[in-house]
């Protein structure tokens, strides 16, 4: 849906530092692009990992966002509960949303099921972007959950190029 | 086929070995705790840089110590970690080094326990293993990338090479072997933790940067 270049941009207007991820077959292809954007790339192993460097860095006063696949949502839950829940650190995460647009490769795809109420039970306040003309309902709410120091999410849709 | 040799620790305590850092800490070191080295480090003392993480992800000190290394690279960020914390993410060792930082030093304390849950084995010490054959940490770190890594058998070898430790070019890692206590009790939280990393963030903006002068002693 969005070309690196495009969420390069994006990620560098918001004033973000480091992009800590493990990629997925879309937000993979991001990854050229951010680095020529600037941007710190941070590749960790799994996707748990990215939440507590994503800790840290925040601690440490760099602007991180945590870049992953819903998949790898699932596996973050008690890294994700202990940074943004118990030490309260306001965290944004762009997630990719596996099947979304076609269920082609997957058919029957359980991410479909999961993804939102997985988001809603470790209350992260997420935005579905479906289309690229959402590209300013993006950036305002990175701003709306900077502003509120609280952490949030962008999901997007993935399953065409 | 050859079972791999098993690994023996001299070990000795876990406080002791703390003392030994707290006695080299640079007053702008950050020193990052978690579970049975956080309850020992917290006994000796506090400092507005100490970082406790209690409550935590599970192994997680590592992956928040490579975050804060990556955003203070002008600052020594030493993580105390244990063996059973490392084994539930050693995925963050290969990240680590995929980062380089200059700055990240990683102690780990072996005592082949979950001490906190009551000292159960780990499935890396040689009583957690059929084999019996405890998994050699040092070699662990060295395969994932480590270019710097020390490996002490107990606390009087540590006592001796942690200057060497902590003056070495990161990321570092030094395995430290300690004596597991089964009647200690487990760590327990200091306060609550949004509130300790407001302060923490505001002890990196204030403190000074690094000045070679340790910090002087503080009482428990």
């Amino acid at each position: 849906m969005f070309d690196g270049e495009r969420v390069a941009e994006l990620f560098a207007s918001w004033g973000v530092t480091h992009v800590v991820t493990v990629p997925d077959s879309t937000i993979g292809r991001w990854e050229t692009a951010i680095v020529a954007a600037g941007l710190h790339l941070v590749r960790v192993c799994r996707e748990g990992e990215a939440w507590g460097v994503a800790g840290g860095l925040h601690l440490g006063g760099a602007r991180p966002l945590v870049m992953i696949q819903c998949t790898g949502l699932f596996e973050s839950g008690d890294a994700l509960r202990n940074v943004v829940h118990d030490w309260q650190l306001p965290l944004f995460a762009v997630i990719g949303y596996r099947s979304y647009l076609n269920q082609d490769t997957l058919p029957g795809d359980t991410c479909l099921v999961f993804t939102e109420p997985v988001l809603d039970a470790w209350r992260i306040d997420y935005r579905l972007i479906t289309r690229t003309e959402q590209v300013g309902a993006m950036t305002e709410h990175y701003r709306a959950c900077r502003a509120a120091g609280r952490a949030g999410a962008l999901l997007i849709a993935e399953g065409k190029a | 086929m050859t079972a791999a040799p098993i690994a023996r620790r001299a070990g000795g305590s876990l406080r002791d070995a703390l003392a030994a850092l707290k006695a080299l800490r640079r007053a702008d070191d950050v020193v990052l705790t978690t579970m049975t080295p956080a309850r020992d480090w917290m006994a000796l003392g506090t400092h507005p840089l100490d970082l406790v993480l209690v409550p935590s992800a599970m192994g997680h000190a590592t992956s928040m110590g490579l975050g804060l290394a990556l955003a203070q690279p002008d600052r020594r960020i030493i993580v105390c970690n244990g063996d059973g914390s490392l084994l539930m993410n050693l995925g963050s060792l290969v990240s680590i080094t995929a980062a380089g930082p200059r700055n990240l030093v990683v102690l780990v304390f072996v005592n082949g326990t979950y001490e906190a849950t009551g000292a159960q084995p780990t499935p890396g010490s040689a009583e957690g293993r059929v084999a019996g054959d405890a998994v050699d940490f040092a070699a662990m770190a060295r395969a994932c990338g480590f270019r710097a890594v020390f490996d002490f058998p107990g606390v009087e070898g540590w006592r001796a090479g942690a200057e060497t430790v902590l003056a070495t070019e990161g990321p570092t890692i030094a395995i430290i072997g300690v004596t597991s206590d089964p009647t200690a009790p487990g760590p327990k939280s200091p306060g609550p933790a949004a509130a300790r990393a407001s302060r923490f963030i505001e002890a990196l903006r204030t403190q000074p940067g690094r000045s070679g002068e340790p910090v002087p002693a503080s009482p428990p």
